[in-house]
């Protein structure tokens, strides 16, 4: 354990999470704030209820520019980022050749030939690589960027930028832009709840910060209560609900793929991707809600009465919106088709689990 | 008069004569956080030192609260089941999770006092 914390990386604002009382643990190889001394629930519901402060610094801002910023990103993943307007945001994956999901990422259109990557902290070492793969039959520029990445999530988010004097909260859902040299503000996150990422320098971070706090409404809100929010808002998590073991059929993503796109096939993992499309999944990525208030986690097996494997939990955990335990998965097919009663056996309980509608709460996303 | 231990793994045992009271401290559920399920054990469980007896969950992860004793579970505090937060804000008093009739009282010199587990905690 000892020499494994010491490899971790600091974020840039460490000092004010430790002034803050944070609890860090290890994430994707980062120390980071796990908890601060409200606790994960109250975190929880005050991003749901007023403006949540997330440090997602870890996350990898990749900017790529160049006359063929657009075609590159058309091939890296199934986009058409030609088609995309400026300032306008999409969800979208890397996928290998057999159409499994490297990672999954949002872009930004900034200009015609200029887009933002954001990337997981986990696979942000892979992406590049894999970028950079792709990048040298385009004449574009793949830079990785070292900047502070901030999300403000929850219902008081927008107006609590505004009073801040921030420009860019008129922003609708899904888009971005960059407000000053060095920064990059998009209207998103990762709560289901209305709110925006910013990546900026760190002095202007702190100085943001500072400013941010002089708002009642703002609290620190750590990582584990960023899993159990978007765990309500049935977002998925990659190394949990996708893995390259996926595709996007199987996740039941397939809708952050445009039919132009399928149509045109020009993205890597696009036969695979078509294949499976043509032969359909013999799983499918549901919600799960467990009877009773035991929570089931991850990588708990599903199964029937008989106790044949039916399924697999990819995330589980306590939702406190919710109020009861929530939980994500994959299911075979021919199961939620005949509505088999399904379980989770968890230290010898048999735990009735029942298929739930994701989100199990509902978005407040700001569509403008 | 009840006496109070305190064990490695961060329990407090309130004994009086051979009933123990077991609970986990309160520098145990700060570290825990917010608790969403405590499973008891049935009434009658045989326990020995060591066994898992209790399971507390946060929302992040499951964690067993063992017998610090031998004994025989004669009461359970169901009022943890049914609002685990109560562990969270009465860890050493309306938080308890179970009582035991202990079979063997000499174990009790393997216990903590109060400054032993205050030394271990820091």
């Amino acid at each position: 354990m000892g020499n494994e914390e010491e490899q971790l990386k600091s974020l840039p604002l460490d000092d004010l999470h430790k002034a803050a009382g944070a609890r860090f643990g290890g994430f994707a190889g980062w120390s980071m704030p796990i908890t601060y001394p409200l606790g994960v629930m109250k975190e929880h519901l005050h991003a749901r209820e007023s403006a949540g402060l997330f440090d997602i610094s870890h996350m990898q801002l990749f900017d790529v520019s160049g006359p063929d910023a657009a075609r590159l990103l058309s091939r890296a993943c199934p986009l058409d980022a030609e088609a995309l307007q400026s300032g306008q945001s999409k969800y979208t994956f890397f996928l290998k050749e057999q159409a499994g999901i490297l990672d999954d990422l949002i872009v930004t259109r900034l200009g015609v030939e200029h887009f933002m990557v954001v990337a997981n902290a986990g696979n942000a070492a892979a992406d590049e690589a894999h970028l950079r793969g792709v990048a040298i039959d385009f004449d574009c520029k793949i830079d990785a960027l070292d900047r502070v990445f901030l999300a403000i999530q929850g219902p008081q988010a927008a107006d609590v930028l505004r009073k801040a004097g921030i420009t860019g909260t008129e922003l609708a859902f899904m888009h971005g832009f960059e407000p000053k040299p060095g920064w990059f503000m998009s209207r998103s996150g990762y709560t289901g709840e209305d709110g925006f990422e910013i990546g900026l320098p760190a002095l202007d971070a702190r100085e943001l910060v500072n400013k941010l706090f002089e708002d009642e409404r703002v609290a620190w809100i750590g990582l584990a209560a960023r899993d159990s929010l978007r765990l309500e808002a049935g977002l998925c998590l990659h190394g949990h609900d996708i893995t390259p073991e996926f595709d996007p059929v199987d996740a039941g993503l397939i809708w952050a793929i445009g039919k132009p796109v399928r149509e045109k096939a020009e993205f890597i993992g696009a036969t695979a991707l078509l294949a499976k499309l043509a032969s359909g999944s013999s799983r499918k990525r549901v919600g799960l809600k467990p009877d009773g208030r035991q929570p089931v986690r991850s990588d708990t097996i599903l199964i029937d009465a008989d106790g044949r494997h039916v399924g697999l939990v990819t995330s589980g955990g306590f939702g406190p919106s919710a109020g009861h335990p929530v939980a994500m998965g994959y299911v075979d097919k021919d199961i939620l088709a005949a509505s088999t009663p399904i379980f989770a056996e968890v230290r010898g309980n048999r735990i009735p689990v029942h298929i739930h509608p994701l989100p199990f709460t509902p978005h407040r996303y700001h569509k403008g | 008069m009840a006496t109070t231990y305190f064990t490695e793994d961060h329990e407090w045992v309130r004994v009086e004569g051979d009933i123990a009271t077991v609970g986990i401290t309160d520098h145990a559920q700060d570290q825990l956080g917010d608790l969403v399920f405590v499973q008891l054990p049935d009434i009658g469980t045989s326990l020995s030192k060591g066994d898992a007896a209790v399971v507390v969950e946060s929302v992040k992860a499951a964690s067993d609260v063992y017998a610090p004793l031998d004994g025989e579970v004669t009461e359970v505090n169901e009022a943890t089941a049914s609002d685990p937060a109560l562990v969270n804000s009465a860890a050493t008093s309306d938080g308890w999770l179970w009582k035991m009739k202990l079979s063997n009282t000499e174990q009790l010199a393997g216990l903590l006092d109060e400054a032993g587990y205050k030394a271990i905690i820091g």
